[in-house]
């Protein structure tokens, strides 16, 4: 633990301070909406390039580290690591929070972490500010997606973004029609899947609740499925206690859930593009769609500990991996718009870009990237206090009862 | 140098046995009790919400938490039920299967018996729950989908050699000769049972109701294979470890099962259990 104890405290007074309308003393630029309520601790980000030290270990989402031994045919991994000299080790999380407690514990040097992970971990000080002109390939990157509230905290930036895009309906052609285009599919307690649907296990799932409410119940006025204040997260969380009737499992294993559809245990849930391509190459007849509610999603950076022990490493991983060709692999591999505005020409499916909106920014306005619920509202109200993460893991408990 | 420390030893039992007793007692105390004296402590703390971290001060917030939150409650109790199951299960099972292995096999085919009720032992867990899953999968050969009943019949089967064993070793313990005296005297096979078996066997059935008792109650990854969408006291631990990082409240919940198992650990004492085991 070494001196986290006193930067949590040093961060909790600090937000307290903020909380309480007071300035933060060295606030030069202006705090981006919903995050003005802490200051980081102190950490230098590194200063210059050196030697890579011959290895890096990573925690990642499923398919974004990919060395050809999913798919001989995916692979983005063997040509960084001849090339820079740099071997990979990889640990996959399933959740956010899982990569948050990898994080912690100091063994890993970098991260791709989302919306959701990325400021709880600046808080903590578990992740360093990045010297993006160490990163050459970072001046591609769509200015759409840098300097954002989520890897960016007072115009410092901790991290290099990765990519984007949403969490998708999926479900068997087989066994569930007409085609849904719709949330209420998995929410609706009268479902004729009943017993079949999944859902993903995590409190952030609870964003989902919110924007099918957002659109079927306008009267709560949800308008950030990540801001819900008393009233709106109680909606939220008794849509799902009625979902739970009609779920079959939760998951949070992806393996699982592909595992399910194959079997058609399960019909019909949310799931990630990439989990679609891997059962589909399973031959599990399945189709995914983006509902007319709008999705939650995310908006993934890639960040470098603190304490990392291979920091030349990490950068160039930092480097390759928003690098066009690499970058356009992952992006389709994943099946999420990239972060590169070159990787666009790279993609071995020239309409890739087009397919996932990257640079269509009205698509994204439907897609809520997953974000950590904190007291002060992400929306700007100031008038409520909105739940916070921990309200969230405690509701999910009771949700699933 | 040897034959002097030899007889040292020898003339000071006193020193003899601490030295003795010196190395499995640090793994008591250190290794064992110290975790569990490390999870009482952390019990007390909480975690700052946004960041995480551990926040050393004392409070009860994480007990208060626990007894007025009636999800806990209920949790607590399903978790109490399913081991409770499959125990019962197990010792259906186990009993006639181990007085069979005992009483009915010949020595040859005894010492086989044993191999094969211990070869499940041998596979991962982890294959085995797996192994249930596809089973259960509703395209598979049994197809009785997941759920609670997925999860105490996966847990019988994972804990069944636990129970069969202590309860053989308990019966071969008995002689034949009480149930030949049984049967001059006129009892019957439920009579010899209840009045001569029963009562010389119940400690060694105790012995295997703790292992399957305290094992179901501590499991979480059976039910996150099979359970559907049941979570037990395990996965309340491991979720608020795992996924919350609420590692005091985590550490509060986990002292249900300590405290059940410790009440567990009483009533099988009162009976007298322990002390022929």
């Amino acid at each position: 633990m070494r001196s986290t104890p006193r930067i949590a405290a040093a961060v909790a007074a600090l937000a307290l301070a903020a909380a309480c309308g007071s300035t933060e003393p060295t606030g030069t630029a202006a705090p981006a909406p919903g995050v003005s309520g802490f200051t980081p601790p102190k950490i230098e980000a590194l200063a210059s390039l050196g030697a890579g030290e011959g290895q890096v270990n990573l925690v990642a989402w499923a398919g974004y580290v990919e060395d050809g031994s999913t798919d001989p045919k995916v692979d983005w991994v063997s040509e960084f690591e001849s090339s820079t000299g740099c071997q990979v080790n990889t640990k996959t999380a399933g959740t956010s929070d899982e990569m948050v407690n990898l994080m912690k514990t100091g063994e890993y040097d970098a991260v791709s972490a989302s919306g959701d992970a990325s400021l709880r971990l600046i808080a903590a000080g578990t992740v360093a500010p990045v010297n993006t002109s160490l990163i050459p390939n970072y001046a591609d990157v769509f200015s759409g997606l840098k300097d954002k509230p989520w890897n960016s905290v007072g115009g410092v930036s901790y991290g290099v973004p990765h990519g984007r895009g949403a969490n998708l309906l999926m479900w068997r052609t087989d066994k569930v029609s007409p085609a849904p285009d719709s949330w209420g599919v998995v929410f609706d307690p009268a479902s004729p899947y009943k017993g079949s649907v999944t859902a993903y296990d995590s409190p952030i799932y609870i964003a989902d609740a919110a924007v099918y409410l957002m659109a079927t119940k306008p009267e709560l006025g949800i308008k950030n499925p990540y801001a819900l204040d008393d009233k709106q997260f109680t909606a939220a969380v008794d849509l799902l206690k009625q979902q739970r009737g009609i779920i079959g499992e939760y998951w949070s294993d992806y393996t699982k859930e592909i595992q399910a559809f194959k079997a058609g245990d399960t019909v019909v849930g949310t799931t990630w593009q990439v989990i679609a391509n891997l059962a589909l190459a399973d031959k599990a007849p399945v189709e995914v769609t983006l509902p007319k509610e709008g999705a939650t999603g995310w908006s993934d950076t890639w960040m470098v500990a603190a304490a990392a022990k291979n920091p030349n490493c990490a950068y160039k991983w930092l480097d390759w991996i928003i690098s066009p060709k690499a970058n356009a692999q992952v992006a389709e591999w994943f099946g999420e718009a990239p972060s590169n505005a070159k990787s666009c020409a790279e993609t071995a499916d020239p309409k890739h870009c087009d397919t996932f909106h990257a640079t269509d920014e009205e698509y994204f306005s439907k897609v809520y990237y997953w974000t950590t619920p904190i007291p002060q509202c992400l929306d700007g109200r100031t008038d409520v206090t909105c739940k916070d993460y921990a309200e969230w893991t405690r509701a999910w408990t009771e949700i699933k009862g | 140098m040897r034959r002097r420390l030899a007889t040292f030893l020898h003339r000071h039992a006193g020193v003899r046995l601490s030295l003795l007793l010196s190395a499995p007692m640090a793994w008591l105390g250190l290794a064992y009790l110290g975790a569990l004296a490390a999870l009482l402590v952390t019990a007390f703390w909480s975690t700052d919400t946004f960041t995480g971290n551990l926040v050393r001060t004392f409070t009860w917030a994480n007990f208060e938490d626990l007894v007025t939150g009636e999800v806990y409650r209920t949790i607590a109790l399903r978790s109490l039920g399913v081991a409770a199951a499959v125990t019962l299960i197990d010792l259906v099972v186990a009993f006639p299967m181990a007085f069979a292995m005992a009483k009915l096999a010949s020595p040859r085919a005894q010492r086989w018996l044993v191999i094969a009720v211990l070869t499940p032992l041998w596979a991962s867990y982890l294959v085995k729950a797996y192994a249930w899953r596809v089973l259960l999968s509703t395209g598979g050969i049994l197809g009785w989908g997941y759920g609670l009943g997925a999860t105490v019949l996966t847990l019988s089967y994972l804990w069944l050699p636990y129970m069969i064993l202590p309860i053989y070793a308990g019966l071969e313990r008995l002689p034949n000769s009480l149930l030949d005296a049984a049967g001059d005297l006129g009892a019957r096979g439920w009579r010899t049972f209840r009045t001569v078996v029963w009562p010389l066997t119940f400690p060694a059935v105790a012995a295997g109701s703790i292992f399957t008792f305290s094992l179901s109650l501590g499991d979480y990854i059976t039910v996150k294979i099979v359970g559907g969408r049941s979570q037990l006291i395990g996965n309340v631990v491991y979720d608020n470890i795992g996924a919350a990082n609420n590692l005091p409240f985590a550490a509060a919940v986990a002292t249900v099962p300590v405290v059940i198992m410790l009440v567990y650990l009483a009533a099988v004492r009162r009976t007298g259990a322990l002390e022929n085991l």
